[in-house]
């Protein structure tokens, strides 16, 4: 049975990976899960200098998901890089890096540091973070913005570079076009969609933030089916997340065109998913007697 | 270790209007230190996040823990609903738990407000000191008093002023006339502010239990945090992460 992936040129040992941001860069996780299971890893996004993020409150549940405004608080690249890529590297899991950025010189800057770094396998940009002013989604909201970021990163980039999508467009295949045009190796998809809760005995916004990117089982729908119709739209290889609580869940996204998966909000739901959605998918292979998990991929037309 | 497990419940009863104390049979009850905390996990799957709530107390043979909690939402309300035999999904031990070591020997405020009373029972059982316990409820509904008053003495203020001092737990010391060498509390923001400007007056350390909105509970997620004097070790901001670098904070390192 083979359960591995390739993306732009990249073998990973199954399509089962993290959603940045809500892995740190696996330490506190390793605790629960062996980071060897894992297909990747996909860090927390990083910037050139440490940002201090957001306001509290930072977090509210909503029904079957969460709203998040962190803000990106990040120790900045060279924390990053002196502790957390050590650490990483103990493990036989692939690290793949999220970069983050108010101006592209910043993102040029940390995808240029991690250039020196081959144990980073791939770099995921953050175009459609919804929850920082200035950068990150700026450059995920048009299609000619996010075009010239791409292929500005591709000039710097030594690794494969993944353009992590936002749910937050009008055509999320147009935003898939513009960056393949561009060069980008690889997608990832769906980033959070932008959501808002009220309390109302204190009649005030549960998030400082006042709006915040929904994640959770409640957006999976709406993430299957954006990956199925960028799979429609594009060449290159997909990752898609939103909202994943088990295999059966991460399977449906390989069916829709996923090349792999990334587990996000669910870790805070049970710290031991990604290793039961690995499991989980072995056992549907089984089950239906699937000798290359490469068969699931966009199985579904 | 931190573990995700499946506990059972032993007892559960509502001690006063909306606050619930539940026994919980569970290994983690072993590695449990006073401050500390556990995430409780809802079984309604609308309600995902976990609910973390601090541990109250541990019982003799650790095989046992403790937690009062109030009803706050739709998450804590099921809890109050489990039965003696259910299960209950809980993720521990969480957080840094009081330096119980400051405290021994020396004159002792042991504070808590409110729901930030439950914490201080597990202090006080385990600190060898001259305890001054001083706890502020809202009216004379009062929980966990007895189980304190066997643990050191116990100053009660209430803010109606039907038991003890009216007001709040400072009120009390200033009508006792208390003084301490060191204070250890758990409570509402205001209630925490007042003991940090206190110590600062009285040149005293203070460890305070803080909380705030989580999503992970174990310091992936970077929901918790509080803004720190110093850069913290995590993100070299001014942000440390409540549920691991704290709860507990020497009130002098936070800005509250």
């Amino acid at each position: 049975m083979n359960t591995k992936v390739t993306i732009a040129g990249v073998e990973f040992k199954n399509p089962v990976m993290t959603a940045s941001g809500t892995f740190g860069s696996g330490m506190e996780y390793s605790e629960f899960v062996d980071l060897n299971r894992l297909g990747a890893v996909v860090t927390k996004g990083v910037a050139n200098v440490p940002w201090p993020g957001n306001p509290t409150p930072r977090v509210a549940e909503v029904y079957g998901g969460m709203l998040n405004a962190i803000g990106l608080q990040n120790p900045g690249i060279d924390v990053f890089m002196q502790r957390d890529i050590p650490f990483l590297k103990q493990y036989d899991t692939k690290i793949i890096v999220n970069v983050c950025g108010k101006t592209v010189e910043d993102y040029v800057e940390v995808v240029e540091k991690l250039g020196d770094e081959p144990s980073v396998a791939m770099l995921e940009i953050n175009v459609s973070c919804p929850n920082v002013k200035e950068g990150a989604i700026a450059f995920g909201q048009k299609a000619d913005a996010l075009y010239n970021i791409t292929s500005e990163l591709k000039k710097h980039a030594k690794q494969p570079i993944i353009m992590k999508l936002s749910p937050n467009v009008t055509d999320i295949t147009e935003m898939a076009r513009a960056a393949e045009a561009a060069g980008a190796d690889a997608l990832s998809l769906i980033n959070t969609i932008t959501g808002m809760k009220i309390d109302i005995h204190k009649r005030t916004f549960a998030i400082a933030n006042k709006t915040g990117g929904m994640s959770g089982p409640a957006i999976k729908p709406i993430a299957v089916r954006m990956v199925y119709q960028t799979a429609q739209a594009v060449k290159i290889p997909i990752i898609g997340m939103g909202g994943i609580a088990n295999a059966e869940d991460a399977i449906e996204f390989l069916l829709a065109g996923a090349s792999a998966v990334s587990i996000g909000a669910m870790n805070f739901v049970n710290p031991y998913t990604t290793v039961e959605v690995v499991e989980g998918i072995e056992a549907y292979m089984k089950k239906y007697s699937i000798e290359d998990i490469n068969e699931l991929i966009g199985a579904v037309k | 270790m931190k573990q995700k497990v499946t506990a059972k419940v032993i007892s559960q009863k509502e001690i006063a209007p909306s606050i619930f104390d539940m026994w919980i049979a569970t290994d983690l009850a072993a590695q449990a230190l006073p401050g500390q905390f556990i995430c409780v996990y809802p079984g309604n799957k609308s309600t995902l996040l976990p609910r973390p709530i601090s541990i109250c107390e541990v019982a003799e043979d650790k095989a046992s823990l403790r937690i009062v909690y109030r009803i706050a939402g739709q998450g804590t309300t099921e809890f109050s609903s489990y039965q003696a035999g259910e299960s209950i999904e809980i993720l521990g031990t969480l957080g840094n738990g009081f330096p119980v070591e400051k405290g021994e020997g020396k004159k002792v405020f042991l504070m808590g407000g409110g729901i930030g009373v439950p914490p201080i029972l597990q202090l006080a059982k385990e600190m060898n000191a001259d305890k001054q316990i001083v706890i502020g409820y809202r009216d004379s509904q009062m929980f966990l008093k007895e189980d304190l008053e066997n643990n050191g003495t116990v100053y009660v203020a209430t803010e109606d002023g039907s038991f003890g001092t009216k007001g709040n737990v400072m009120n009390a010391i200033d009508e006792n006339n208390l003084d301490a060498d060191v204070i250890f509390a758990c409570g509402p923001m205001p209630m925490l502010r007042a003991i940090k400007k206190y110590a600062e007056t009285k040149n005293i350390p203070a460890y305070i239990s803080l909380e705030e909105h989580m999503a992970c509970g174990v310091g992936a997620c970077l929901g918790c945090v509080v803004k720190t004097k110093e850069v913290d070790h995590h993100s070299h901001v001014h942000n440390a992460r409540i549920c691991t670098d704290g709860p507990v904070f020497e009130a002098a390192d936070v800005e509250i």
